[in-house]
């Protein structure tokens, strides 16, 4: 049977409509709604940061509160064997915190003095990239969060953080938990944590537990995208500085140095 | 080559390989295991004035594995905390404190079904189970 050019063309033309229409179908046919929805009292933001200031911090005179705030809630184990620590937030010496951006003649008081250090949930987020199971993934609103269920332990993203703010769970963290949080669940042995911006917080309408429990107003979080948020209001008037900019990961922890 | 005068061992093998190629099924006679009763008799139930689940009795036997899975997601990866059931009743999307707020007898209940049907949901590694199962 010879095809007519004609009747070539119309059969093509039905093909492509069937292309477009299918995505139009699947669409509407998924219309009826999610049977979940977002808390109406949760924090909504477009990109969450936090900024750290220094001066007002008293972490040398053995104030922890936000460490131990944060750990408490989020059952983060206390190992002591520095190899398989656990970490969430923790504080670095400036060289440690900010290397190459020292040198030999810094000031002793900024040289010893510690810094708080967490996940930086970083625009451009490295250990994102590297995640082969999309076990690590950014939510709308910037937070770099960790889907536990889906870890494999690879620990890619531990190569990948150029912060070191990701810990490994060599051996099962219960027996290291000193009071469980309750409402809260652990990690098992074999998956990779870290700070989550107290996602779960800010989620039922509340401000990270570091920032919270801060006796001495060092941590401020918000919006960075929002001008009237305090993160956007201090970013404006001090000079601050973030962790290795030159890698390009585009940190949202800010810190205040003098 | 098979000789005629073999018969009976040849019989005999076949009855012995036959009998222990069943062993699964003598060894069992008579032992059916008795279906699971999970116990609804909790604290939280108690007080409910309506013993409703967050879905019908039927869909949650047949499909709690699904909604827990949906419920996962949606939290971990969509931030929605909510859920909103059937008949409009809203209740906060959490395994440790949801489901086993109400079926705080673990043992007695999830425990029952699993164990009867062979499966360990590895879920407690991580959330906690109620402090009655200890
Ligand atoms: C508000 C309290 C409450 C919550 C929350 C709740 N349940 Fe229930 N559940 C019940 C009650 C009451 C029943 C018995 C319902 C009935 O008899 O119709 C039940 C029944 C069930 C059954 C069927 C048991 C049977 O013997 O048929 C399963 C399975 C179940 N629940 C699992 C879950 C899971 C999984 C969750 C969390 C996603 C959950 N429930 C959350 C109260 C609750
Ligand atoms: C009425 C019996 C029954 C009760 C009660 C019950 N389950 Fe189940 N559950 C089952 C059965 C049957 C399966 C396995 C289904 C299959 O093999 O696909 C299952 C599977 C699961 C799975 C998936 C496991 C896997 O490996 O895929 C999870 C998770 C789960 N149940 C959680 C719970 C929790 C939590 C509770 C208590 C709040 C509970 N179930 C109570 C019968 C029950
Ligand atoms: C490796 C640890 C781990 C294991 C194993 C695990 N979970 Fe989770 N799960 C978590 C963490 C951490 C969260 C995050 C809680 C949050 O952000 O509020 C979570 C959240 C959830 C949530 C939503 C919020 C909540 O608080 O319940 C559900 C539902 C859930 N998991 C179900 C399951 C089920 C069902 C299993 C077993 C089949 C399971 N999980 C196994 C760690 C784990």
């Amino acid at each position: 049977m010879e095809i007519s050019r004609r009747h070539f063309l119309k059969i093509g033309g039905i093909c492509v409509l069937g292309l477009v229409a299918q995505p139009l179908v699947k669409a509407f046919a998924q219309s009826d709604v999610s049977k979940a929805s977002r808390d109406p009292k949760a924090l909504t933001g477009k990109k969450w940061g936090l900024v750290f200031d220094a001066t007002k911090c008293k972490y040398s005179e053995g104030c922890r509160e936000c460490i131990l705030s944060c750990h408490r809630t989020h059952n983060v184990p206390a190992i002591d064997d520095k190899k398989e620590e656990i970490k969430w937030i923790w504080a670095e010496p400036y060289e440690n915190a900010f290397p190459g951006q020292g040198h030999e003649y810094i000031a002793a008081e900024i040289k010893e003095k510690p810094f708080i250090v967490l996940c930086n949930h970083c625009t451009d987020p490295p250990c994102v990239r590297v995640c082969p199971t999309k076990a690590t993934f950014k939510r709308e609103d910037g937070i770099v969060m960790m889907d536990y269920h889906r870890c494999i332990g690879c620990r890619f993203c531990m190569a990948a953080c150029p912060y070191g703010a990701r810990s490994f769970n060599f051996k099962d963290p219960r027996p290291f938990i000193k009071e469980e949080n309750k409402e809260y669940p652990t990690r098992e042995k074999g998956v990779v944590e870290k700070c989550n911006f107290c996602v779960e917080r800010l989620d039922a309408g509340l401000m990270p537990a570091c920032v919270e429990a801060c006796p001495h107003k060092a941590l401020f979080f918000g919006d960075l995208e929002e001008p009237g948020s305090d993160v956007s209001k201090i970013l404006r008037s001090h000079y601050t500085i973030q962790r290795k900019p030159e890698l390009g990961t585009r940190p949202n922890v800010y810190y205040i140095i003098v | 080559m098979i000789r005629m005068r073999d018969k009976p061992y040849i019989i005999l093998g076949l009855v012995i390989f036959l009998g222990l190629l069943a062993f699964p099924f003598w060894y069992n006679v008579g032992k059916a295991s008795a279906a699971p009763e999970p116990s609804l008799d909790t604290p939280a139930i108690r007080q409910l004035s309506q013993k409703q689940c967050v879905e019908a009795r039927s869909y949650m036997r047949k499909s709690h594995m699904q909604l827990l899975n949906d419920w996962r997601n949606w939290v971990v990866r969509d931030g929605d905390r909510i859920y909103v059931a059937e008949n409009g009743k809203k209740y906060e999307i959490s395994l440790q404190n949801s489901c086993l707020q109400c079926h705080s007898n673990k043992a007695q209940f999830c425990d029952q079904c699993h164990n009867y049907v062979g499966v360990a949901p590895d879920c407690w590694t991580c959330h906690i189970e109620p402090e009655e199962n200890k």
